[in-house]
């Protein structure tokens, strides 16, 4: 073992980190949003303990499946074009940005069309749940939760068409970062004080508490899904907007071009 | 007026063409015109500006100043028209490998709104001698396999002007031979107007009708391959090309006027 040849191997490595505070960020980055989900979620089950609280986690899982996917469908795809050195190929080609936006979302609606019904049928045979038993309220929640993905998959995007590959990490990690203020597995009540203003700010945070007032037996709540509602709009427009606005500045500064053909 | 035949205008006008990063000048007011069917290679050395000049002739790059206009249209104003009626390809793009070569052009057909596609692809593959790889993996293929599944993209929409960035680099010189010798049937037979760059002066020679040679960023020279060398009194493009890169400082004012050049 040669101590020299380590440290040269050892700064390769360090340097990426130097310049790169998306780097930074992820290594800190799951280990602090696991403890914040799980402690929180910790914290409900304790003060809850009575109630059936595995369909609760069953069909929060499946919920959140929803946003997650609908944002990896915006942000893989555009991704997988980067990787393969295609994405010049579509851009000299009479495509606008909104065709293409639109063709990623539609994919992801049938992948999570697909992966909610596999999800749902073997919820149903392994563990008695019938994701169903929520009714037409299941329309409303799914599809405020679809566009919610859509907005963070945009989002995600635009800081990768922005920053490059040293930002693709984000494209896992921002759904994350939503995680912990969306009240998917335990209510916003649970989190503190100071951070039930930001998790009301989250259109999800209405979609998962209206579904846990459904699946307490309680009325559909029209206000939860008018403010998801709401939000999701200003959320997908703002997404659309800072969207636009980073491929502008990535054309502007050539940037386009070097992603495309790293 | 009869008697007066209309003059038609260039395929591609680039007026005062200026791009600047941060403190580098990439593009210095460049100016051009290319007439219907000519083959124009752009020269440089690495730096030179030829790869961000032909991206923002495709509309990647956002120019700092200055006009593009192609079939007569302002690019920034009928980004979508022209690029209908251009195509591109480039040896540092390439097409999803884990997608059949048919797949990929099927793709792009769409994108393009090529009409009996299926039949298009067949007759490109024949033409390009790669009808063999339909069912190919892209990413299997060996890279003149890639190039001409790539150039066979390019030529899906029928364009009218095709944009080639170093097509030949890394091919060996008996593949890069092939795509010359193609290229130039293919702008015989379809009298597509082209704008070439390569650091390949045998590329350039055999394929140009004219040449723009770039010196960061400037146009220094401009002509046919022998105008070229008389003006610079070399015997071949390479011998320029060197004593333009070796030469380190601009060419003066008065010299990129006596080849041709835009003076800065």
């Amino acid at each position: 073992m040669n101590w020299r040849r380590i440290r040269a191997l050892m700064r390769r490595y360090l340097y990426l980190y130097r310049r790169s505070p998306p780097r930074i960020m992820e290594v800190f980055f799951w280990p602090v949003m696991d403890l914040l989900v799980w402690g929180f979620l910790y914290k409900f089950l304790v003060a809850n303990h009575t109630f059936n609280w595995i369909s609760y986690l069953i069909s929060a899982m499946i919920f959140w499946d929803i946003i997650y996917r609908a944002q990896q469908g915006v942000t893989i795809a555009f991704l997988e074009d980067v990787w393969s050195r295609n994405l010049l190929n579509l851009f000299v080609a009479p495509l606008r940005r909104s065709e293409f936006i639109a063709a990623t979302f539609l994919v992801g609606l049938i992948k999570i069309i697909a992966i909610t019904l596999v999800l749902s049928v073997l919820a149903l045979a392994f563990y008695d749940f019938n994701l169903l038993n929520l009714g037409l309220a299941l329309v409303p929640f799914f599809f405020n939760l679809l566009i919610f993905g859509w907005a963070v998959g945009l989002f995600t995007t635009a800081l990768i068409v922005r920053w490059g590959n040293a930002s693709e990490a984000l494209a896992w990690g921002i759904p994350f970062l939503v995680q912990p203020l969306s009240a998917v597995f335990y209510p916003v009540s649970i989190l503190p004080a100071w951070l039930q203003p930001l998790a009301w700010a989250m259109p999800c945070s209405h979609v998962f508490e209206g579904m846990r007032d459904v699946m307490r037996g309680e009325a559909f709540s029209w206000a939860q899904f008018g403010w998801a509602a709401g939000l999701n709009v200003i959320y997908l427009l703002a997404a659309a907007l800072f969207f636009r606005r980073m491929f502008d500045v990535a054309r502007e500064k050539g940037l386009l071009s070097k992603l495309g053909t790293q | 007026m009869p008697g007066i035949e209309p003059i038609e205008r260039p395929v591609v006008e680039v007026v005062e063409l200026t791009k600047t990063f941060a403190n580098t000048t990439a593009v210095n007011r460049l100016s051009f015109t290319v007439p219907r069917g000519q083959i124009l290679g752009f020269l440089g050395a690495n730096g030179a500006g030829k790869t961000t000049a032909i991206q923002i002739l495709l509309g990647l790059i956002k120019p700092t100043s200055g006009v593009v206009r192609m079939f007569g249209q302002d690019m920034e104003q009928a980004r979508i028209a022209i690029l209908q009626r251009a195509n591109f390809t480039s040896a540092y793009t390439a097409l999803p490998g884990n997608l059949k070569v048919s797949e990929n052009l099927t793709v792009f057909a769409g994108l393009y709104g090529v009409r009996k596609a299926p039949e298009k692809i067949r007759a490109l593959l024949e033409l390009l001698e790669i009808g063999h790889l339909k069912n190919s993996l892209t990413g299997q293929l060996s890279s003149g396999e890639s190039t001409r599944v790539n150039l066979c993209k390019s030529l899906l929409n029928d364009p009218e002007l095709l944009l080639l960035d170093e097509p030949t680099a890394s091919l060996d010189p008996d593949i890069a031979d092939k795509v010359r010798k193609l290229l130039k049937r293919i702008q015989t037979e379809r009298g597509i107007t082209m704008i070439y760059t390569s650091h390949n002066m045998r590329d350039v020679e055999e394929i140009c009708d004219r040449i723009i040679f770039l010196q960061k960023g400037r146009k220094i020279a401009d002509g046919t391959g022998s105008q070229v060398l008389a003006q610079f009194q070399q015997k071949t493009l390479e011998d320029v090309f060197i004593h333009v890169s070796r030469s380190g400082e601009l060419l003066s004012e008065e010299e990129v006027k006596e080849r041709g050049g835009t003076p800065p």
